[in-house]
This record gives C-alpha cells, sequence and structure tokens, in this order.
C-alpha cells in the first residue's frame, strides 16, 4: 500500500514503507513546459530535506528539485536521460525521477496529501 | 499586470486576440506579451521552420525620420551606411557610443521621403532621446505609437502572405514597399528574426488585430510567443540586444563587421569611431561565438567558459536548448585565442565542467528569400 505526498514546490512523494519515489507533479510539468534535459543525482548521494537534488531544464528555464524528504538516493530514473520528455507525457508515472531511502519519516508530516495539494494548486 | 518596479504595464492591439489564444501572458519590456500558447515553446518553435509562425512584435518601436539629410544626419549616430541604401532598402545597424558600445540595434529602411526605423522595446525611450539631442533640428522624428507591426515568419509565410497580396511574394529580402491588405496601407518588409523567409507588416493598430485574425485563419499560420522568437533567433545566430550586445560590446567584438560598409569603415564619423577603426585594424581580445555543449544539458546566459585546464576565458550569454539542432546551443564572448571553429572549451554548468566545441553560426542554415 503507498501514499502519496506532495510540496509546495510541486514534487510528488510516493512512500512504500521506507522508499519515496519523487517527481514533479502535473501542474509542474504544464508550467515548465518541454523538458529538454535532467539532471538527475547519483545513488548513493545523501540529502538533507530542502537540499538541490536535481535540475529540470525545459525550452524556457533551468528549474531546481529539492529534496522533500532526507534520505539516500535509491534508483534513479536512466530513462529519462534518453527521454526527458516522458515527466511532460507522465509526470506522475514513467516520469518519477530517483527514489530515496527515508531517513526521518517525521519529516513526511511536513508535506501536503492529495486534497490539500489540490486546494493549494486551486490557489495559484 | 505590472512590470516589476510596479509600472502598469502597456498592452498592444492584439492584447484581445492573443488572450483568446490562449496565450501566457507575461511582463516583457513593459508590455504584456505572449511568451507561449497552448501548444508551447518546443512546437511553435518548429512549426515556424516547418510551415509558418505569426508574431507580435508591436512592442517595438517604430518611427519615422523626415527632413533632407536625414540619412547623412542619421550617420553621425550609427556605423552602417545609410546613404547608399537604395529606396525600398533595409539595412541593421547599431546606435555605438563614444566607446564603440552599443546602446541598441535597429532596422533602418529607406522609405523614399523619409527614414522608417525600427527599434528596441526595451531601448525605445533611450533611442528616441538620443535621436532628439543628436540630430538636427530640421529632421523631424516622429514615432509610429499608432502602428502595431506583425511578423510572418518560415518557409510558407511568402505563399500565405501572398494569398492577401500578391505583391509580396517576388519582394526581395531585406527590402520593404507599401502594400494594400484587407484594404489597409501597410509597410510590409521581407525579413525577420527568425532565420527564416518573412515579413514584418507595419499596420495601423485599429486593423492590426483583423490582419492578425486573417493571417491566423490560413491553415499553415499558428501563433508564437516570445518563447520561440528567443529560439529561432538563438539558433539562427543573431544577437539580442541586452544579452549579445550592449554598451559593454562593440560591433567588431559581436562579429557585425559585415554592417558596417567599406565607406563608414574608412570614413568614420559615428560615435566610437576611433575605437571600432582601431579594432578592424588590430583585432580584438574577444570575440563572440558559437558553442555547441556535448551532451544535452543547456548551457545559459551567464555560464563560465574555461580552457582545458579550467582558466576563465569567456562567458556564454545566450543559451538554450534549440528544437531544430536537437540539442542545446550557446553563444559566448570568448578570447579570441579560443575563437576558431573546431577550439575544444569547457562550461562550468552547475559546478560540473561540460565539454563544447566552438562552431560556427548560425546553428541551423538561414532561409533567407534571395529571388
Amino acid at each position: 500500500m503507498s501514499e502519496m505526498r506532495f510540496t509546495e514546490d510541486h514534487e510528488w512523494v510516493r512512500i512504500e514503507g521506507d522508499v519515496a519515489t519523487i517527481g514533479i507533479t502535473e501542474y509542474a510539468q504544464d508550467q515548465l513546459g518541454d523538458i529538454v534535459f535532467i539532471d538527475l543525482p547519483e545513488s548513493g548521494a545523501e540529502f538533507a530535506q530542502g537540499d538541490d537534488a536535481a535540475v529540470i531544464e525545459s525550452v524556457k528555464a533551468a528549474s531546481d528539485i529539492y529534496a522533500p524528504v532526507s534520505g539516500e538516493v535509491g534508483e534513479v530514473n536512466e530513462a529519462l536521460d534518453v527521454e526527458p520528455a516522458t515527466v511532460n507525457q507522465d509526470a506522475e508515472g514513467e516520469g518519477w525521477l530517483f527514489t530515496l531511502t527515508i531517513s526521518d519519516p517525521g519529516e513526511l508530516d511536513n508535506l501536503m496529501d492529495a486534497d490539500a495539494y489540490k486546494a493549494f494548486v486551486a490557489k495559484l | 499586470m505590472s512590470d516589476p518596479n510596479g509600472a502598469p504595464l502597456k498592452r498592444t492591439s492584439l492584447y484581445d486576440l492573443h488572450v483568446r489564444s490562449e496565450g501566457k501572458m507575461v511582463p516583457f519590456a513593459g508590455y504584456e506579451m505572449p511568451v507561449q500558447f497552448p501548444a508551447g515553446v518546443l512546437k511553435e518553435h518548429l512549426h515556424t521552420r516547418a510551415a509558418a509562425g505569426l508574431f507580435d512584435v508591436s512592442h517595438m518601436g517604430q518611427l519615422y525620420l523626415h527632413g533632407d539629410g536625414a540619412a547623412a544626419a542619421l550617420e553621425t549616430l550609427v556605423p552602417g551606411d545609410i546613404q547608399a541604401l537604395a529606396p525600398g532598402c533595409t539595412r541593421y545597424t547599431q546606435f555605438t557610443t563614444e566607446a564603440g558600445g552599443i546602446l541598441d540595434d535597429l532596422m533602418v529602411t529607406q522609405a523614399g521621403d523619409r527614414l522608417y526605423l525600427v527599434v528596441n522595446a526595451a531601448c525605445k525611450e533611450a533611442d528616441i532621446a538620443l535621436l532628439r539631442d543628436g540630430l538636427p533640428k530640421d529632421i523631424a522624428i516622429e514615432l509610429l505609437d499608432d502602428r502595431a507591426l506583425i511578423a510572418l515568419q518560415g518557409p510558407m509565410a511568402a505563399a500565405v502572405l501572398a494569398r492577401l497580396a500578391p505583391q509580396v511574394a517576388e519582394m526581395p529580402f531585406m527590402s520593404s514597399a507599401s502594400v494594400m491588405i484587407l484594404g489597409t496601407s501597410c509597410t510590409v518588409g521581407r525579413g525577420g528574426y527568425t532565420g527564416e523567409d518573412g515579413f514584418e507588416i507595419s499596420v495601423p493598430a485599429s486593423a492590426a488585430e483583423d490582419l492578425a485574425a486573417a493571417l491566423l485563419n490560413e491553415a499553415e499560420v499558428v501563433p508564437i510567443g516570445l518563447g520561440a522568437r528567443d529560439s529561432l533567433r538563438l539558433e539562427s545566430g543573431l544577437c539580442l540586444y541586452g544579452h549579445d550586445i550592449d554598451t559593454t560590446t562593440t560591433p567588431i567584438e559581436a562579429g557585425l563587421l559585415w554592417s558596417i560598409s567599406k565607406r563608414r569603415r574608412a570614413e568614420g564619423g559615428f560615435p566610437g569611431d576611433a575605437v571600432i577603426q582601431r579594432q578592424i585594424k588590430d583585432g580584438v581580445a574577444r570575440k563572440r561565438v558559437g558553442l555547441r555543449p556535448e551532451g544535452r544539458a543547456p548551457a545559459r546566459e551567464g555560464t563560465r567558459v574555461t580552457d582545458e585546464a579550467g582558466a576563465e576565458i569567456g562567458t556564454v550569454t545566450s543559451g538554450g536548448f534549440g528544437p531544430s539542432v536537437g540539442g542545446p546551443v550557446s553563444m559566448a564572448y570568448v578570447s579570441s585565442d579560443f575563437a576558431s571553429i573546431g577550439t575544444s572549451v569547457l562550461l562550468e554548468v552547475r559546478n560540473k565542467a561540460m565539454a563544447a566545441s566552438v562552431v560556427a553560426m548560425p546553428f541551423v542554415p538561414q532561409r533567407y528569400y534571395r529571388g
């Protein structure tokens, strides 16, 4: 059973046990426009919550992706090196970015659930 | 909407049309302008290269200079050969500083009894002040604030516009003519800012929306925002004022020597002539070049350029992803020792050194109409 959390920076976090899979939301991909390059972290890299973890380059600009929770990078979605536009096509599925092994589950309480994120986006 | 300084933004006469076309409106040079339409920058860019795109460039400054000797008078402010312009012909030039820097770049058309100038939106107030101060009192400056400017660009632009005005089909590149379109007298120039064949149509503001709507009604034409305008001009190796050229760069460093005729090189008589003549004779310490980064990461404006040992040799002034190139492209100023085609350099992107090569510009072939 997985559950989804969201950040105010428009990242989604899917939590399965102590593993968090991270991506950007449909809203974020729409705002960024056509994505042409993604600078993903190395497997094994350690981040504190809020650290710069990745960079998404669209035709318009470079956007930082922050670690939504603290942890160590597990898998990275290497398919995005070849097809970064997958994030535009399926931001909340095949366009996942990387996984983190969560080091402080308490940080998840700072994130929004789906309803709260929907309300957050509606106000933008 | 207001600009970053809180001043209210102006709107062009195509504002309502942009909103109806679902343009994403952003502040730009004091105007609310569409940065993109629902298709997005990538598709808009590729569509322009494949068919035709319509651009609202009404934010740019349009003006006439009237009076005998206007061409000679304007030459005291620009290095371009304005006196050699034949009627109906257009030339690219720059307003220069006493140090040889560039205050703005502009198009000048010899329109018979007057000169027609198109200047950058962000510079137009300063340009007008410069003209008022710099030209003799018998040269009258007429601001064309009541005119819109619509660019139609792409390989199908000529076929589309010729349906409304057949005579544009054979217009030479960099020529200008008075043309009736949909019952309105317009000034049509052949050229643009994309590297493609195309036209810029100066039209009374009151008729602009009908003209733009009629062009957009043609199957080949889609609206294009500022995002794709920038990627198109970058791939075509064209300078963007305030980025690739400014008061700290000279026309020679910028690779714009072609825009200064032999007579003007020899005679001078424009601001910064001594500096520019010396640079033509002795060379320059740095040059604007094209860079192709290896890999896919774009190297954007401000990226440091280093030699292979890591010593700084220059800075990127424009950079991004080139949709038609299918990869990243940048323009940079580099030390002249590193400006030869094929030189290997490094780009510092997010603290990582990324390999790149100096390449010839444009990054994609220009496809101007040559008759």
